[in-house]
């Protein structure tokens, strides 16, 4: 596989276009390279080091201090759960807990067959809908229970078991 | 109770730019476009007396003053669209319910301060917003009000959003730019204030997304209209993100100056389980917290929050009731705060940790007396002392809460103190 292939490169072109420094794209490049490898490894640092010319030790700076940029891999299915304040108060620890040893894993950690990993975060701004929790930066599940934990995450696993046959 | 709203109306499908311009959307750039120059445009903003709803509450119309008029360098607009404060989901809502208002403020502020370029900066989190403004944006330039020749006039602008990636310290200004320019997202010592040196060098202005979908009702209705709304002195309304222990939680748009219970009570339902409240952080987790007493009577605007030792913050509205576990409310937050320190201020970096790790040990029923003291001490350490203002941000809460609060903390203190006590680590933990 191209690290970018032909339309990706015309995207970043594009975004390079919004600012008058091609080393503000890094960001955005960056997004890019995690939604389509699911982490930012080295070599990718390397690669778009080339491609916008910024030094890999500049990115490395970068990588490392933004938390959603994934320094290493995760499950195919990353959950989110928010413990701050608002959801603690709804029971924020408690459905963190509940997903860990549902799983049977701890912070940061990927189930053996690479399917789940859980990770605890700071406030979402969903806290009107505590407690919550975010499926792979994207999606939102807000004002869960247990129930409904238990089934988000087996709909989840039919879903990646579909796009993976 | 019939109450003004100026930014969440009650309009199906809002969202929705047909809807949008029906209910007299972008008027007020063609009325601004045509009729007005821009230090009109600024005039009629100073004269609203609107002030920033990112959290300092700074005049909107006096910072627009500050960009120089003459100068050969390009003028930029920064939208805050960050919204990590915990307890904060408010700009969130605009860009679901209402994103054209919010796009026509920014493009009046681009006209009023002759701004060829403006970046929302939009948390990573918020990947469905950032799609919804997207599509907003996208609409906007199809109908012309975005671009070149806007509305076939001399003025031209881009908007273009800027996803962040996971760090409430880029929600402060300089950091804000750092992280637009493609950097780490650390706080630039002021001055030289943004509209002097900005993003790449060049004047800049920064304004919260709340404060920009105020100005296009303030062009429409003019400036004298909006200073009367609520409390003259911070007038207009408020969206306040109510969380915690009540009943309906949510986004309530509400004129400053509204009793606290009237939002606790009226509009969230109550406290949840009839119990009554203990704690009451007003304005986001940094904003000193209140008691009942004082949650009982205080108006939620800036003048009164401020007569009793808080602020407003970003009207993010955290209710606790009388089963609130007060030390561990405030040992999370001070988790977040060590958390999100950036690291380059030392009373920063390493008193975050302090604080966190002394009320963990205070939690576990650990702690000693004389940790109460030791806690407030290090927090004034950092207040005031830093690059920006997320010491202060981290320290208010802990200051505060101990004073408001001290007996929560004691009551898990052991009579028989612990003499020995592990040592402490210092290190910030953006670097693990
Ligand atoms: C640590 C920190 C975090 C901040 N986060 C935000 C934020 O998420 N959104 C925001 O609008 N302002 C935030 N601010 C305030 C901004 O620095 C700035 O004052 C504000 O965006 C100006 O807009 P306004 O004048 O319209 O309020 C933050 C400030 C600090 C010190
Ligand atoms: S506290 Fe969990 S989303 Fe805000």
């Amino acid at each position: 596989m191209e690290f970018f292939n032909e339309i990706e490169l015309k995207k970043i072109d594009e975004i390079k276009s919004h600012y008058p420094e091609s080393k503000a794209a890094l960001l955005p490049v960056l997004w890019m390279v995690q939604e389509k490898y699911g982490w930012i490894s080295e070599d990718s640092m390397k690669k778009v080091g080339d491609l916008l010319n910024i030094p890999y030790e500049h990115i490395l700076g970068v990588v490392t201090f933004y938390t959603m940029y994934n320094k290493k891999p995760v499950g195919k299915i990353h959950l989110q759960i928010c413990t701050n304040v608002s959801c603690m108060l709804r029971g924020g620890y408690e459905l963190f807990k509940y997903v860990s040893d549902k799983l049977g894993i701890k912070n940061k950690e990927v189930t053996a067959d690479g399917m789940f990993s859980v990770e605890e975060v700071e406030c979402l701004g969903s806290c009107a809908t505590a407690p919550m929790l975010q499926v792979n930066n994207q999606n939102f599940y807000e004002n869960l229970s247990q129930e409904k934990v238990d089934k988000l995450i087996d709909s989840l696993h039919s879903e990646q078991k579909v796009n993976n046959t | 109770m019939e109450n003004m709203k100026i930014i969440l109306k009650d309009i199906p499908d809002l969202h929705k730019i047909e809807v949008y311009e029906s209910n007299g959307g972008y008027s007020a750039l063609e009325k601004a476009l045509k009729k007005m120059t821009p230090d009109e445009v600024i005039n009629e903003v100073k004269t609203s007396n609107l002030r920033g709803r990112g959290g300092a509450c700074f005049y909107t119309g006096l910072k627009w003053t500050f960009m120089p008029k003459e100068t050969p360098k390009p003028k930029y607009l920064c939208c805050n669209g960050d919204e990590s404060e915990p307890g904060s989901f408010k700009d969130r809502e605009i860009f679901e319910k209402n994103p054209h208002q919010f796009i026509e403020g920014t493009l009046l502020a681009c006209y009023a301060m002759g701004i060829k370029a403006a970046y929302v900066y939009i948390r990573g989190e918020y990947y469905k917003w950032i799609n919804l403004l997207q599509n907003a944006i996208d609409d906007a330039y199809k109908k012309g009000y975005i671009g070149k020749n806007i509305l076939g006039s001399e003025f031209s602008t881009d908007i273009y959003i800027h996803r962040g990636a996971g760090a409430y310290i880029c929600g402060e200004e300089s950091a804000l730019m750092n992280s637009v320019e493609g950097k780490r997202g650390y706080p630039r010592v002021k001055p030289p204030f943004p509209a002097a040196y900005g993003l790449w060098g060049n004047p800049t202005t920064i304004n919260n997304i709340e404060t920009l979908s105020n100005i296009p009702e303030i062009i429409k209705n003019g400036g004298q209209w909006f200073s009367k709304i609520g409390e003259p002195k911070h007038p207009g309304t408020l969206l306040f993100g109510v969380s915690g222990h009540v009943n309906k939680p949510g986004v309530y748009e509400l004129e400053t100056g509204t009793p606290l219970m009237t939002i606790i009570n009226d509009y969230c339902g109550g406290v949840t389980d009839g119990k009554e409240i203990k704690m009451v952080i007003p304005g986001g987790s940094s904003m000193p917290p209140l008691t009942k007493e004082e949650a009982l009577t205080i108006k939620m605007d800036d003048a009164s929050l401020k007569a009793i030792g808080s602020a407003i913050g970003t009207a993010g509205v955290m209710v606790m009731n009388e089963e609130a576990d007060i030390v561990k409310v405030l040992l999370r937050i001070s988790k977040f705060y060590y958390h999100e320190s950036c690291g380059q201020c030392t009373p920063c970096r390493e008193g975050t940790g302090w604080m966190m790790r002394v009320l963990k040990r205070i939690d576990e029923g650990k702690g000693r007396m004389s940790d109460l003291d030791l806690l407030i001490e290090v927090a004034q350490n950092i207040e005031g002392n830093t690059i920006c203002a997320l010491g202060d941000a981290a320290a208010w809460p802990v200051k505060w809460t101990i004073k408001k609060f001290r007996k929560e903390f004691e009551a898990k203190i052991p009579e028989v103190e612990e003499k020995s006590v592990p040592l402490n680590k210092v290190h910030s933990l953006r670097y693990s």
